[in-house]
């Protein structure tokens, strides 16, 4: 399967949705709605719901199931007040000691004039900042789309995971080939050369592991239930310390470590 | 040219970069095309404490993305610096504080592994040594050649930028033009003050974009650091010739936490 399969299929209209996940997954779901700072956002879902008996925050982007819900939940693409919005959620759950599961698809944060004179970049930033130091356990899956600072601003996890034909990438290919080579139509050779697939993730270390889709749900809450099971180990403070280095060192290979800064007058 | 007639091309100029928002004035009323990086550490700190980090960095390509390697050997060459920030140790008023210069001469200042890495590294180089640090942000956004690893730089950053803060660190942000995209939307917008050069461009999504996605023309001063200011998301706008001040003020404040 090449690249831009992958991104098609996670695209695709009929792929589970946040809702598919919802009622598969967890139960006695108690939806909340709202920043509290004055909006909602319909492109976020969130509240409480149980899984396997057990209180949990569950957040998802929302993309919808018609045209009319594609409309009320702009797409899957959040506002900053849905970035707000999953921030009190999160924070909630810290402080009732429930741990965070996230599911992510979007396209993207939304680039519209309002989203902008709101602060979608303070929205981001604040939810990057605060999720790495949550001390209660977080599990990220990219079940469709993971495009951008969008995705990212609901994935500080513990752990994460990306179904076999999820994508999750820095922009879209189309925006790649667009930005790189003014040229959107090379949106193929993009995919290729963007390692954007599971796959990819998982070789950079990015991701822990890739769920296969057969048996979605059966596999979905395997998942959850066994990195509960090891997150559960920990206390607070080692959740959010183990989260910090993750997110610290993801790239160490990268760099040499170790070696000592010199200081030079300029 | 007699002095009259300097004077007046000085304030035609003048009043040029002021109507033209993107080119804002220095205190040499040098346009922002002309103001380097070395130029704004020489305005910000006093004579002769800027000591430059160096980190030995290997050189990355993590999606062997064509032409990428070239691109930067060239640059480096061309602007001085290793990739699209440099970061050192310096005094400004007579406080020691860390200070950091993003140099969009450089790919734009895109984040990518190795830029993510020094805003780390000053960052924990601030907390250690109890220092305040100050960062100029100027960026493109993430750094398309690195991929995934680019968008990974953002929560790299503000888990870091947050232990520091979480740690009492004083951090200040001073967002130029233009600071977009992916650093607009980490470490860029975490500041315990923020400021913002007058008409510097500073927007999570870059105009065209926005453009194109509501099929109209933006209002004029969008993204602006005056409408930012408006919209409550910076402290002050603060003139080039203003910021040695004003950083200076702000230091001083926060003397007996710095102690």
């Amino acid at each position: 399967m090449k690249a831009i399969d992958r991104v098609l299929a996670a695209r695709e209209k009929d792929r589970p949705k946040i809702t598919d996940y919802m009622d598969n997954v967890f139960t006695d779901f108690f939806e909340q709605k709202g920043d509290m700072l004055g909006k909602e956002d319909a492109s976020i879902y969130g509240g409480i719901a149980l899984f396997q008996g057990r209180p949990v925050t569950v957040i998802g982007h929302r993309k919808g199931n018609d045209v009319n819900e594609n409309i009320t939940c702009n797409f899957g693409m959040p506002g900053p007040e849905g970035y707000r919005k999953a921030l009190r959620l999160m924070k909630q759950a810290e402080k009732f000691n429930r741990p965070i599961i996230s599911f992510v698809d979007t396209p993207g944060a939304y680039p519209g004039l309002e989203a902008e004179a709101y602060g979608i970049s303070q929205a981001i930033s604040g939810n990057l900042a605060a999720m790495s130091s949550l001390k209660v356990p977080v599990i990220t899956i990219v079940t469709g789309e993971g495009s951008s600072g969008g995705a990212l601003g609901l994935a500080v996890a513990n752990r994460v995971y990306m179904l076999e034909n999820a994508v999750y990438s820095v922009l879209s290919p189309e925006g790649f080939a667009s930005i790189l080579w003014s040229d959107s139509s090379r949106r193929d050779e993009a995919a290729e050369a963007m390692k954007l697939t599971a796959q990819d993730l998982f070789d950079f270390g990015v991701i822990d592991g890739i769920i296969p889709e057969r048996g979605l749900y059966i596999r979905v809450s395997n998942v959850i239930a066994s990195a509960l099971k090891e997150l559960d180990e920990m206390s607070g403070e080692e959740l959010a310390q183990e989260r910090f280095e993750k997110f610290r060192s993801f790239d160490e290979g990268f760099l040499q470590t170790g070696t000592s800064a010199r200081m030079e007058n300029v | 040219m007699n002095v009259v007639d300097e004077r007046k091309e000085k304030f035609n100029r003048y009043k040029e970069l002021r109507e033209n928002p993107e080119e804002v004035l220095s205190p040499a009323i040098k346009p922002v095309a002309e103001y380097t990086i070395f130029d704004r550490v020489k305005d910000i700190t006093d004579v002769g404490t800027f000591k430059e980090f160096h980190f030995d960095y290997p050189e990355t390509n993590p999606l062997d993305f064509e032409g990428y390697v070239e691109k930067k050997e060239e640059l480096r060459a061309e602007c001085g610096c290793h990739d699209g920030i440099i970061a050192g140790k310096c005094k400004i008023g007579g406080y020691p504080v860390v200070l950091a210069v993003m140099n969009k001469k450089f790919m734009m200042a895109s984040m990518g592994i190795e830029l993510g890495e020094t805003v780390c590294k000053s960052a924990e180089y601030a907390m250690e040594h109890k220092l305040p640090l100050i960062i100029f942000t100027a960026s493109g956004g993430a750094r398309m050649q690195e991929g995934i690893l680019s968008l990974m730089q953002m929560a790299k950053t503000s888990a870091v930028i947050e232990k520091f803060k979480n740690n009492g660190g004083l951090y200040i942000t001073v967002l130029t033009h233009p600071t977009t995209g992916g650093v607009s939307a980490s470490f860029a917008t975490l500041g315990d003050i923020t400021l913002a050069e007058p008409g510097a461009l500073i927007g999570f999504a870059g105009p065209r974009v926005i453009e194109q996605t509501i099929g109209q023309t933006l209002p004029e001063g969008f993204q602006r650091a005056e409408f930012l200011e408006e919209h409550g998301f910076v402290d002050q706008v603060v003139k080039r010739e203003d910021m040695k001040q004003t950083l200076t003020r702000i230091l001083m404040l926060h003397q007996e936490v710095l102690v």
